[in-house]
Parts: structure tokens; C-alpha cells; sequence
């Protein structure tokens, strides 16, 4: 056991407004340069859609990721090292600018500069990169809220699979559904952008786990790009360099959560410490498509495990990392309650941010003009644990996108919200759960909570005071209980090899230069 | 000192000195701005048709060069019998014509796409005119001055290993034809301009690649780990 630890983030879908704050809050922060005007570090697309890049799980297309050879061994799906150097002349699966869009502004001094005249001035778009007048066509969220058309959601991949009935019950105006999926690097275990980089200029960082491109080895041969599956490395148009999510890490070593996380309106975002087994990591990324993801969540290990803390002490992991790790929000969610799980699994990169499934509205029927809920008449709101498939969103589709096709885990994980959001309307006199006060036919206990309540609980492998727990951190957390930052100490760390005392009177550490473009 | 002996007997060794001095310099002092420069990002589907004729073309223009100067009894075996001299000089002038080919597809995708002009220096079309005109002599050279793998390696040959020797002797190329002067001598412009420009992305061709792991996990937790780079001050 060769204990490591990441800093991961967690994303509950079921409260994220698609509101773009994250995506703006990063921009401002790292991306608001030239040559990185198209890149969103973290983007919220609109499912079903296709997503920024367009088309990006498309891997038949882009050969992102890893797959599993016939013999059982974990390869590349871009290129073998030897081919990949035969491409380095030209990448045949990078996106283009427009996969993602062209970048635009708008030509703000003409309203000030404007001659007189009749007309109001206005402020034409103009590109970014040539700086002359254009039509924007597209953009990173053109089709946000599934505006624009149903193309962008006709050809989502993760619908493939999903029966023909359903996917026309989707697109049904009175049923039709969507929900938000915020993106940033996944910093994953077993990263192919690291693999892909033919300089070696990529690496993760084995403190924290966060992946890294070391701009002054990059060379620009962009074959991180193509090797990323979740197209979360972008290349500098002008620098020639590649860039991606830092996870803030200036942020991080100074104990403040990602700009993305920290700003984000609906509270969905948590961050925290797991401990992985380095060791386990190649085996797990290995495994056969249906035991996928039940291989990467037993990388992670169980921080109270007294082996466990005994290796990751060996393993230079300190006190305040371990206590971290143990009061993670993180490890909750995906270990102990089973209720978040990695995007996209079947790249095999052992992706490290975790997503919380969104429940989704019952499936509604248009009768006399009226729009009601389509729930059987006696059916209680029990019935809905049994019969996922009322909800709109199908089971298939999430499944697609978060347990390699595997429906149990995703109806595992909206089961237990949904057994929670029951028992704690139930709490509620009088409570929107429909089953108030003994509305199952029996007294309610001294919480107003039925028997039939804490049977349903327990149907789903629920405590009450689990479910009290999951309430607590999935409603009403506070910043700490969101975001547990480990101390990273970095200022320890600066000290063996910089003398803090010599930077006395100077505006700090290191080499600051601006990004001159080579010639 | 005549002009000859300037352009072939002083040039040559200030140009090398200028690519390799400048070249150390630039990589530890700007690794920055070492980088291969793609615009593929911006521009696809020309890149395609102008890079790989290009690229694969001079990579292997340049090895049948350095076989010809460094194992010229071995080309001169080759070519003991005339089909496979001649086989050695059509393949010759086929790949230049075909990197040729891609030059020019690269000059009108630079001038043409006003994304591609966005992102093109000066500095980028010096290059691809240094290396157009090497291609235009080489040709020239291929078909005016045929069977120029059977004399090159003796009468370059000389010359080349002269220099290597620092005993420069500009003489070999005296009287040598117009076309070929050229050829050389822009041999060493590309050679002083190579530091200068985006041609050092050629030194960086990743063999390491080939030998090294998938993974690379850098740890820099105190104590530092040796990979860790030390922050210089002052730059």
C-alpha cells in the first residue's frame, strides 16, 4: 500500500442552477488572457447536449482516454509512444477553434468614438483573435437551458443505449428535461494528458494530487489535448503552450477553496482530502467495464483504518492531512453513503471529482389542458424508490454518464435522496410528503415520523441518524463543512530551498515574466 | 581573405556557434519560448496537406545528406550500379518536390487565413523562405547538376570534413556551380537564424518519449524531492 492523497471536489448536481457563477469566477481569475480567451477551465454544460468542445465524449471520434486490450492490458487509446512521435508533425484528432468557438468581444470604443450622426453608435462583435468584425455562431454554452435547437441534445453520446420510447419521452415538450453538469479537470489517478505528453511536461502532484503542466517543458505538440477524454487541457493559441485547471492551487496552499467552489451560488460544490492507493491504481484502471468503478472506489481508502494512517504517515502524509482526510465531505458522499460517483468512468483515467446524481421532477401528463403529475391514482410517494423510471431523467442516461451503463449505482444514490427528502418532509407537520402524521396508517412516532417512514429508510439501507447526517451535509452545510482544506504548509516547504529573509523588501518568490510568445 | 573564403570558411563557424550558444541560452534562460508554435488549433485542414509533406519530407531530404557526408564510401557502393543511382536521385527529387509541395501549401495558409496571419511574425516567414530557397537550389542542383549523390560526398564531402577538422578549406567550393554555393551557404543562414526562431523546436523532438513511463508523479513535500526546481530569483 502506497498511500497518497488528493484534493477532490464534489459536484451536487441536484442543487446546481446552471447560474455560470463558477465559470466566471475562474475565468476572471486564470483565463482572462490572450490566447486563452476560449478556454472555460470550468464550463457547466446543459444535458442532454453535446457539450464544450462539442461533441467531447465522443471517443470513437477523439481517442481520449485509456481502453483494455484484448490481453487484459491497459493502453492508450491515442497512440502508441512511437506513433505518437510519428504524429507529432500533425494531431489527426485535435479539436479545432470552433469545436469550441471563436472567441469575440465587442467593440466597446465605437460607442465612445462613433462621428455624430443620426444613428446610435453600437458595439459590433469582433474576434478575439483577428480582431476584425464577425457574426458569433456558437459559443461554450450556446446551447444552455437546451436553447438554440435539439440538435445539441439529438446528439449527446451518453444517449446512445437509451431506449428509443424513452428518448422520445425526453424530447416531449411536456416531459422535457434537463439538468446541469459543471466541469472541471478531473485530476484524475491515472491522468492520459500525463501519458499523452510525449515532453513529459505534465505530472500530478503527489501531496495533493493535483495535475499540472510545467509551462517551461511544454513544447506544444498538443498531444495532451487529444489524450484528455474530458478535453480539459487547451491549448495557448498564442504562447504555444497548454494550459488546464490548476485546481487553484495558490488558493489551496493558503486554505481557501477553488475560486469555482468558493463562488458558487447554489452551495453544490465540496472540497476535501481522500487517500488513494498509488499502488492499486494500474490494476483498478484495468479491469473489465462492468467492475470499473467499484475498482477505482476501492483505491480510495478508509482514513480511520489505523493501517491505512500507519502507511500514510511512512508516506510523509502529517497529522493535519490525516484529520482532514477523516472530516472530508468528500469521503462521505462517495464511501460512506455511496452517493457520488466519477464522470465518466469507462476513460479509465480514474477521475477524481465526484458528481451526486440530480433527482429530477415525476413524469407529467397532459390532460384537459392540465399538466399533472403522472403518478398512478393510490400510489403513495413511496412507490417512486421503486419505480425510478417515473422520473424524468432516466436512469439509463445518468447511468451512461456516471456508472459505465451500471444502473445500480445511480439508482442506489436517488433511492437514499429521495428515502431522505421523504422522511424529512415527513418531519414536517402537516409535511408536503403526502404521508403527514400517520398518513401511512399508522401513528407517527415522537418525530412525527410513521413507522412505514422508517421501514421505507431502512428498505434503502438508511439510519435515521444517517439520514439526519446526509440532510445536514447536503442542505444546510456551512463554508467549513463544505470546504475542508488540509494545511498544506507550503511556506515550510519554500523555506528548505529559499530563504524567505532574502525576499525581504521584494514583491515575493520566484521568476515572474510575462508569457513572451517564442518566434 | 577573399568573399569565398568569408561566406565559406568564416560563416560556417559563426553560424554554428550561433546556433549552439544561442540555443543553451535561450533553453535555460526563456524555456518558455522553446516551443514548436502549432497553429493547428486555429487552421486544420491545410496544416494537413503543408506540415506532413513538409516535415517528412525534409527529415528524410536531411538523412540521405548526412549519409552522404558521413558514410560516402557507402553511398558511393549504392550507387556502383546506375538503376540504383538512379532509384537514389528520383527519390531524392521526389521527396524535394514534395516538401516543396508543402511549403507552398504553408506560405498560402499563412498569407491567406486571417487567423493563421494573427499568429504569423516576421520572423515566421524568414524561415520559409530560407527553406524555400534551400528546396529551389536543391532542385535546381538535382536536375542542372545531375548525379549530385555520386560527386557530392567527394567534393562536399572534403569540404564538410575540413571544417569539422578547423581547417577550413573554402577552396572545395570555389568552383563549384552558382546553384550550389547557394545551396550551402544557406545551409548556414538556417543554421545562425535557427536560435533565433521557431526552428528550435527541432532539438526538442521528444525521443525520451520512446523509453520513459506513462505516470509521472512529482512529489515536493519537504524534504524537497530532487525533481523539485528550485525557483531562481532575479529573472
Amino acid at each position: 500500500m502506497r498511500v497518497r492523497a488528493q484534493m477532490s471536489m464534489l459536484f451536487h448536481l441536484d442543487k446546481c442552477i446552471g447560474c455560470h457563477t463558477c465559470s466566471v469566477a475562474c475565468k476572471n481569475l486564470w483565463t482572462d488572457r490572450k490566447g486563452a480567451e476560449y478556454m472555460w477551465w470550468n464550463n457547466v454544460e446543459t444535458r442532454p447536449g453535446t457539450g464544450y468542445p462539442t461533441g467531447w465524449e465522443d471517443q470513437t471520434h477523439y481517442k481520449g482516454g485509456w481502453r483494455r486490450d484484448r490481453n487484459g492490458r491497459l493502453r492508450l487509446t491515442l497512440h502508441s509512444r512511437g506513433g505518437g512521435l510519428a504524429k507529432a508533425f500533425y494531431n489527426p484528432v485535435l479539436p479545432e477553434l470552433d469545436d469550441y468557438y471563436d472567441p469575440f468581444t465587442f467593440a466597446y470604443g465605437d460607442l465612445f468614438s462613433s462621428p455624430l450622426s443620426d444613428q446610435q453608435p453600437t458595439a459590433r462583435p469582433v474576434s478575439q483573435i483577428t480582431g476584425q468584425p464577425m457574426e458569433p455562431a456558437s459559443g461554450p454554452n450556446w446551447d444552455d437551458d437546451l436553447s438554440g435547437s435539439d440538435v445539441y441534445a439529438a446528439n449527446d453520446p451518453s444517449l446512445d443505449g437509451v431506449d428509443d420510447a424513452v428518448r422520445a419521452q425526453m424530447e416531449e415538450i411536456e416531459r422535457v428535461v434537463f439538468n446541469y453538469l459543471p466541469r472541471i479537470c478531473n485530476h484524475c489517478l491515472n491522468p492520459s494528458c500525463v501519458a499523452a505528453c510525449p515532453s513529459g511536461a505534465i505530472y500530478k502532484r503527489s501531496e495533493d494530487g493535483v495535475v499540472l503542466v510545467n509551462e517551461d517543458a511544454c513544447r506544444g505538440w498538443r498531444m495532451c489535448v487529444s489524450g484528455c477524454p474530458y478535453k480539459k487541457v487547451y491549448y495557448n493559441w498564442t504562447t504555444g503552450k497548454s494550459e488546464k485547471c490548476i485546481l487553484c492551487f495558490p488558493r489551496l496552499e493558503t486554505g481557501q477553496a477553488p475560486a469555482c467552489a468558493h463562488s458558487c451560488v447554489g452551495r453544490i460544490r465540496y472540497m476535501g482530502v481522500l487517500l488513494y492507493d498509488a499502488d492499486a491504481i494500474e490494476a483498478a484502471a484495468s479491469r473489465p467495464d462492468d467492475e470499473l468503478l467499484d475498482a477505482q472506489l476501492d483505491t480510495i481508502l478508509d482514513p480511520t483504518d489505523p493501517r491505512v494512517e500507519q502507511a500514510a504517515r511512512l508516506a510523509g502524509i502529517d497529522d493535519g492531512w490525516l484529520d482532514a482526510a477523516r472530516r472530508s465531505p468528500i469521503y462521505r458522499f462517495v464511501k460512506d453513503w455511496g452517493l457520488a460517483l466519477p464522470l465518466h468512468p469507462e476513460y479509465r483515467t480514474m477521475a477524481m471529482m465526484f458528481y451526486v446524481p440530480p433527482l429530477s421532477p415525476l413524469m407529467s401528463a397532459v390532460e384537459a389542458n392540465l399538466t399533472r403529475l403522472e403518478v398512478p391514482d393510490g400510489a403513495g410517494p413511496f412507490e417512486i424508490l421503486d419505480d425510478l423510471d417515473l422520473a424524468r431523467l432516466p436512469v439509463d442516461y445518468l447511468a451512461n454518464l456516471f456508472s459505465v451503463g451500471d444502473r445500480a449505482p445511480i439508482e442506489h444514490a436517488l433511492r437514499t435522496m429521495l428515502a431522505v427528502r421523504t422522511y424529512k418532509r415527513e418531519q414536517v407537520p402537516g409535511g408536503a410528503g403526502g404521508n403527514g402524521a400517520g398518513g401511512n396508517g399508522a401513528e407517527p412516532g415522537a418525530d412525527g415520523v410513521g413507522p412505514a417512514t422508517l421501514a421505507m429508510l431502512e428498505s434503502v439501507g438508511l439510519t435515521p441518524e444517517r439520514a439526519e447526517e446526509i440532510y445536514r451535509l447536503t442542505t444546510t452545510p456551512t463554508m467549513d463543512d463544505r470546504f475542508v482544506l488540509p494545511p498544506y504548509h507550503r511556506e515550510l516547504a519554500i523555506e528548505e530551498v529559499n530563504d524567505p529573509l532574502s525576499a525581504k523588501g521584494s514583491t515575493g518568490f520566484g521568476a515572474i515574466t510575462g508569457p513572451r510568445r517564442g518566434s | 581573405m577573399t568573399t569565398n573564403d568569408l561566406l565559406f570558411g568564416a560563416i560556417p563557424y559563426a553560424a554554428v556557434v550561433l546556433a549552439v550558444v544561442v540555443t543553451v541560452v535561450r533553453w535555460r534562460r526563456a524555456a518558455f519560448t522553446v516551443s514548436s508554435l502549432s497553429s493547428q488549433l486555429l487552421e486544420s485542414r491545410l496544416l494537413y496537406w503543408g506540415s506532413v509533406p513538409f516535415h517528412w519530407g525534409l527529415s528524410l531530404i536531411l538523412v540521405g545528406h548526412l549519409v552522404g557526408l558521413l558514410i560516402p564510401q557507402g553511398l558511393e557502393a549504392w550507387n556502383g550500379a546506375p538503376v540504383r543511382l538512379y532509384v537514389a536521385e528520383a527519390t531524392g527529387l521526389a521527396l524535394a518536390l514534395w516538401a516543396g509541395f508543402g511549403l507552398v501549401v504553408l506560405v498560402y495558409r499563412r498569407l491567406s487565413n486571417a487567423r493563421i496571419r494573427a499568429v504569423t511574425t516576421p520572423m515566421d516567414l524568414v524561415v520559409l523562405a530560407i527553406i524555400g530557397v534551400q528546396i529551389l537550389s536543391g532542385v535546381w542542383i538535382a536536375v542542372a547538376h545531375r548525379w549530385g549523390s555520386a560527386w557530392g560526398p567527394g567534393v562536399l564531402g572534403a569540404y564538410v570534413r575540413s571544417l569539422f577538422a578547423l581547417q577550413p578549406e573554402p577552396g572545395y567550393v570555389a568552383p563549384l556551380p552558382f546553384m550550389v554555393k547557394v545551396h550551402v551557404l544557406a545551409f548556414f543562414v538556417f543554421l545562425a537564424v535557427f536560435p533565433f526562431s521557431r526552428l528550435v523546436h527541432i532539438v526538442t523532438l521528444p525521443l525520451q518519449y520512446l523509453a520513459r513511463p506513462w505516470q509521472k508523479v512529482v512529489a515536493d513535500r519537504y524534504p524537497p524531492h530532487p525533481s523539485y526546481v528550485t525557483p531562481r530569483r532575479g529573472r
